[in-house]
This record gives C-alpha cells, structure tokens and sequence, in this order.
C-alpha cells in the first residue's frame, strides 16, 4: 500500500460517479464514519437492460486508482430509477432518502 | 509470469462448477463481504470450493485482472464470474441465484457438458 495516499471522501466518491454517469443520482454514505467503509447507491437510465455487472464495472470504472488504492470498502447498489422505485416502497429506502 | 497466473485462475474456475475467491476461509473469513457472499452459500446449503487470496498475494492481484473485477469476493459458477458480494446478495434475495446453483452442480454430477 502506497504511503501518503489521502483518504477518499463521500463526496468525492460522489463527484467521481457524476463524472462518469452525468445523468445518475448518488448517494454515498460513510459505514463507519471513518472514511474507509463506503456505501453508495447509484440511480441511473443508463442502467437499464444492463446485468448487475457491467453496471458494478460502470461505477468501479469511475472510481478506477482510487479503488485500487484508497477506498478500502465500497458496498454498491446499482438501480434504474423504476427499481429504484420499487425498492423505496419495499424497504423504506426513499426515507432518509434526497434523490 | 504475469500470464502464468491468469491461466492458472482460468483452470480454477473451469474446474470447480462454485469457485469462491475470497479473504480467509468459510471458517474464518477475514472481512465482512466475503462472510456475507459464504452466508448466502451456506444458506442455500450446497458444496463450493473457496481460494484464500490472503494466502496468495499473486492471485489476489490476478483474480482482478482476470475478471476486471476490482474487489473481494468473486463468485464464479460454471467458470463465469457472477460478482461480488453485493450482486450475490441481491441474486440471492431476487431468488435468481438458487436456480444457476442448482444447474451448475446437477450438471457438473452428471458430468454433462
């Protein structure tokens, strides 16, 4: 593992996604707030007729170095927003939710 | 020498129909998303073969050039790589994993192709 390798921020994991995905809405939250367990939830059209994993590599591709090297954990929900839909009614998702 | 890995990788996968590559073991996994990926195995209650790739620091590094993959777990059934631990998780919740499970080991016992 290199050293001085800065620790990546929600945000930027967020910034990073937009980039490659302009039409998505993301929403990344850090696990355990200690900047290395990362949860995002990707919302895009672009998602639609594609399998979970080339939607998964859209989002590793977006995140490329970073993933090799300064994110240590990053748990990924890939959805078009008519799933998205779906799981906001079955699990409550759309709560907390500001997409 | 690169190379030697990938075709190593490539033979693995082909040759076990559920191949799980994953930190530490069923026993003792080493970090939450390969425990999570077992916990779904396990749960469906069938035989699969797993790869410690903190015992191997060449696989590890080759798992993810092989699949284009850059995280741990990777499932592969049948030699194709399915996904990690989220997508296994929700396979497994949209009942769409049992039935690739269970025509992976039907065929691999009666040596079909």
């Amino acid at each position: 593992m290199a050293t001085g390798v800065q620790p990546i921020t929600a945000e930027e994991i967020r910034d990073r996604i937009l980039q490659a995905i302009p039409d998505a809405q993301v929403q990344v939250r850090d696990f355990t707030g200690g900047g290395d367990h990362y949860e995002a939830v990707v919302v895009s059209a672009t998602f639609a007729g594609k399998t979970p994993v080339t939607r998964h590599r859209m989002v590793y591709g977006a995140l490329q170095d970073a993933m090799a090297q300064r994110i240590h954990a990053l748990a990924l929900k890939t959805l078009t927003p008519e799933e998205f839909e779906v799981e906001a009614q079955t699990a409550g998702l759309g709560k907390t939710q500001t997409l | 020498m690169a190379d030697d890995i990938l075709a190593q990788i490539d033979e693995q996968v082909k040759k076990h129909p559920i191949l799980i590559y994953m930190k530490g073991t069923p026993a003792f996994p080493m970090c939450g998303f390969s425990a999570a990926t077992i916990q779904v195995f396990d749960s469906l209650g069938v035989p699969y073969e797993t790869v410690d790739v903190l015992e191997n620091p060449a696989i590890r590094e080759g798992i993810k050039r092989y699949s284009n993959w850059p995280t741990i777990p990777q499932v592969y059934i049948k030699g194709e790589f399915i996904g990690g631990c989220d997508i296994i998780r929700e396979m497994h919740a949209k009942g769409e994993l049992e039935p690739l499970v269970r025509e992976a080991l039907t065929r691999s016992c009666t040596g079909e192709q």
